[in-house]
């Protein structure tokens, strides 16, 4: 869906992105993890011709961009910026509208769809008419997901989209976000620097540093992989919590116990992560949990310590 | 009449048409300009905030702009666009620019980065971005930069009236040549109230919420146009020839109205300053001009003054006039002062003021060059005798008087000399004297008595055909009422007086003022 080969950009002598490579499939989330300065922002710029490329192609759809009218491709680009970037002077609906009165959409068409995205991010249509200013962090970020999302593009640039909410509402919105068919159907790339974010959103991650990418792999990959010990630092902090976060039941099955006592209605799916799973502890204060796997109906049980004993057999296996 | 009885109110009753009409003029040239500075300021401001390495130069010239005297502007513009309201409508929206241009530019690159790039991303064109998010969004900083531009530009338009452009000017600088405080009024109050209700008004418009300022911005042109049409040409029948008189010479008895009432002369008629009305007259913009008989542009711009055959222009001989308790103070100033008694006369005095306002010879130079030539000259003694204030007024003649009285003084007397030179016009120098601000200066006897004394019509009609009578009556006046003495005569009279160009004289055979009537009714 997008390919980018050998991608670079220059400021001056400074070398901001340098000759890299990726590809994202369709309806892939690709997330570019790294420091500030590391060139993912420019990269991320570079796909919606916001910065010129130095050299290098970029493909979306077999199509290369550079030899596009920047105005058409940026229109069918949805982009979602840290800031949102919502126009002041314009209400809601105006700033939702903005990119299908630049196509030049009927109104009842417009108004249609806006009122459909309002509801699936649950934003009442008292909001309309509203100012940016009268709403509050997390609505204002909503309302930029909206104006992105109107045309319906196939393709989603999104620069820290949610780096500047608190905690709370960050978490509350990456549920909703994983949750939105809309955005399923779309071929994201995200940048952030957050790395539970990155783990917790990204089909696959490229770690950048200093405008070369150092490893292009799935979460795991980089968890259990590490192409050096850059990216081996670069997760050291946070462990134990991504490996958690990043190992799913089905990769655990061999290991869990058949089914001892009778099935609990609420069993988990076989997608669930670990954390996930030993949350249930927690807040169910069960002795132990229950997985289902949706396509035999087969259901395993395991305690809090088989759960983990199984963790750590998966993590022999893979030979970290 | 005795116009210092006449009440603020009265005068403005009395003189309502004509108030009216120069505040309609006045609004008309601040918005005709405002609007022509706004059609050049904002592309221009758009342009250097799109361009960041012109901003300099161009912030930069607006502001050297601004910093140019306006009477100097107002004259670089005379060879270029004459006079009237072309050069008064250039020279304001030049003052206009720099707050439209800088404020715009400011409020561009004001703009959330974050804002502009959502719009670029989402599709926008270049144009687009500007219309729909950079303009609106610097809205209130441009309408700040407007209304300091509209305040500026009030202020400034009454010097139009300095080029013959009209506006409220004409009753500042009127009352302050007659020494009619009703008339400054007349045209200061409502100045005033202009630049203070435009600056309310767009304040308003400035606080206004989003939602209303895409009103206010569409309205501002049309606002701006509608002002603009209040401006009509200063009204005047034509005729052959046309005339360019002082404020001062329009509102006097012995002036336009005298003109007017003894010659039945009909002329167009603006109004303009002294100081740019020779040159308008020399440059053809104008044909006749009120001139004074000694002034050294005469000779400069090879102009005549036409001969006065009924005699309506009182005499103007120059004295100094002098505080009573200063001459006892002062116990040798009235000596010293009398030194120059009878040493000038007319065609002395036009070659002295040609020397200084044509060769640009020092006042100080001038005057001493003169007193050397006379044998008057003497080194300055030591000067710890008290000190002498010295005033004049604010024009080339007199800094020469000044300068040869402090010479005469320092070089006779142990007294000290400050010179106060340039208090305007008879009202800010008389009123610097009575209020002991200064000790003398040279006043001109048709000066004492008609914008000071003010008799009645009659008293003056009897008074102006004779030199002595006019002096003796002043002197008595001033004692009487002032404690002020006149000294001695200077000997030259600088007396009003209609002047044409030369060769038009010559060529339209016009020698006296009755010619110039037979002229203009000539078919």
């Amino acid at each position: 869906m997008i390919k980018v080969e050998h991608l670079s950009k220059s400021f001056g002598n400074v070398k901001a992105v340098d000759d890299i490579s990726f590809e994202v499939k369709e309806h892939e989330n690709l997330i570019l993890l790294g420091t500030s300065g590391c060139g993912k922002t420019t990269t991320l710029k570079m796909i919606n011709r916001l910065i010129e490329p130095s050299g290098g192609n970029i493909f979306i759809n077999g199509q290369n961009i550079l030899q596009q009218q920047p105005e058409i491709l940026r229109r069918g680009i949805g982009y979602v910026l840290q800031n949102n970037g919502l126009f002041p002077h314009y209400t809601v609906a105006q700033n939702i509208a903005i990119v299908p009165q630049l196509l030049k959409w009927d109104k009842a068409r417009t108004e249609k769809r806006i009122a459909e995205l309002l509801e699936k991010l649950h934003l009442t249509t008292d909001y309309l008419t509203a100012y940016p200013a009268e709403l509050s962090g997390g609505q204002q970020q909503r309302v930029g997901l909206a104006r992105a999302l109107v045309a319906d593009p196939a393709v989603l640039l999104m620069d820290e989209p949610f780096g500047a909410l608190d905690n709370v509402t960050r978490s509350k919105i990456h549920q909703e976000f994983k949750a939105l068919d809309e955005l399923k159907r779309k071929t994201i790339i995200m940048v952030t620097h957050d790395v539970q974010e990155a783990f917790e959103l990204g089909d696959h991650i490229c770690l950048m540093d200093k405008g070369k990418i150092v490893q292009d792999d799935s979460p795991a990959g980089l968890l259990f992989n590490p192409a050096n010990d850059f990216v081996r630092g670069f997760l050291q902090e946070q462990r134990l919590q991504l490996e958690f976060k990043t190992v799913r039941m089905h990769e655990l099955w061999q290991w869990l116990p058949a089914l001892e006592k009778e099935v609990k209605p609420d069993s988990l799916p076989i997608e669930t992560d670990l954390w996930t799973g030993l949350e249930q502890f927690k807040f169910a204060a069960a002795e132990t949990i229950n997985v289902r796997n949706q396509q035999d109906h087969e259901v395993r049980s395991a305690s809090f310590e088989q759960l983990m004993s199984a963790f750590y057999q998966y993590k022999q296996q893979r030979g970290v | 009449m005795n116009e210092q009885q006449q009440t603020l109110w009265g005068f403005m009753a009395e003189q309502k048409d004509k108030l009216l009409e120069q505040t309609i003029q006045h609004i008309g040239l601040t918005f005709i300009s405002l609007f022509i500075a706004v059609a050049i300021g904002l592309p221009l401001g758009i342009f250097i905030a799109r361009r960041k390495q012109f901003s300099g130069p161009v912030l930069g010239v607006a502001g050297v702009l601004q910093t140019i005297p306006s009477i100097a502007l107002l004259g670089f513009m005379i060879p270029v666009l004459g006079i009237g309201p072309k050069p008064a409508i250039a020279a304001l929206l030049l003052y206009a620019l720099l707050p439209i241009i800088r404020n715009t530019f400011t409020g561009i690159v004001g703009v959330d980065a974050a804002v502009k790039e959502a719009a670029t991303a989402m599709g926008m064109s270049k144009w687009q971005v500007l219309f729909k998010v950079e303009l609106p969004l610097a809205m209130p900083v441009i309408f700040a930069g407007v209304r300091t531009a509209t305040v500026i530009t009030v202020g400034v338009a009454t010097l139009a009236s300095y080029i013959a452009a009209g506006g409220l000017g004409e009753f500042i600088f009127g009352g302050i040549s007659l020494n009619n405080t009703n008339m400054i009024l007349a045209g200061a109050i409502p100045a005033a109230l202009l630049a203070i209700v435009f600056d309310f008004l767009l304040s308003r418009l400035q606080k206004l919420n989003i939602k209303k300022l895409k009103i206010a911005t569409a309205s501002l042109p049309l606002l701006l146009i509608l002002l603009s049409s209040f401006y009509f040409l200063p009204s005047a029948y034509a005729t052959k020839l046309k005339a360019g008189f002082t404020p001062e010479f329009m509102g006097r008895h012995d002036g336009n109205l005298g003109l007017q009432s003894k010659y039945g002369l009909k002329i167009s008629t603006v109004v303009i300053s002294d100081a740019v009305m020779y040159k308008a007259a020399y440059e053809k913009q104008l044909d006749v001009i009120s001139g004074y008989s000694t002034d050294g542009r005469l000779k400069a711009y090879n102009l005549v003054v036409l001969d006065d055959d009924k005699k309506i222009f009182p005499p103007y001989y120059a004295a100094p006039i002098v505080r009573e308790s200063s001459l006892k103070k002062f116990a040798l100033l009235e000596k010293i002062l009398n030194l120059l008694a009878d040493k000038i006369n007319d065609s002395v005095m036009t070659a002295l003021n040609y020397k200084t306002d044509y060769l640009h010879q020092s006042p100080e130079k001038v005057a001493k060059d003169f007193l050397v030539d006379k044998g008057l000259w003497k080194p300055a003694r030591n000067g710890n005798n008290g000190l002498v204030r010295i005033g004049s007024k604010i024009f080339g003649e007199q800094y020469i008087l000044a300068n040869m009285y402090s010479m005469l003084i320092k070089g006779n007397s142990d007294y000290g000399v400050a010179t106060k030179t340039g208090l305007g016009g008879t009202k800010i120098c008389f009123d610097a004297l009575t209020n002991d601000a200064i000790d003398f200066y040279p006043e001109y006897t048709g000066t004492g008595l008609l914008a000071i004394l003010q008799p009645s019509l009659k008293t003056v009609d009897s008074l102006t055909s004779s030199k002595e009578a006019t002096y003796n009556y002043v002197k008595k006046g001033f004692h009487e009422k002032y404690n002020i003495a006149w000294l001695k005569p200077i000997g030259f009279n600088n007396a009003y007086a209609l002047m044409i160009r030369e060769k038009q004289a010559k060529d339209l055979k016009i020698k006296t003022i009755s010619d110039l009537k037979r002229y203009l009714e000539s078919k």
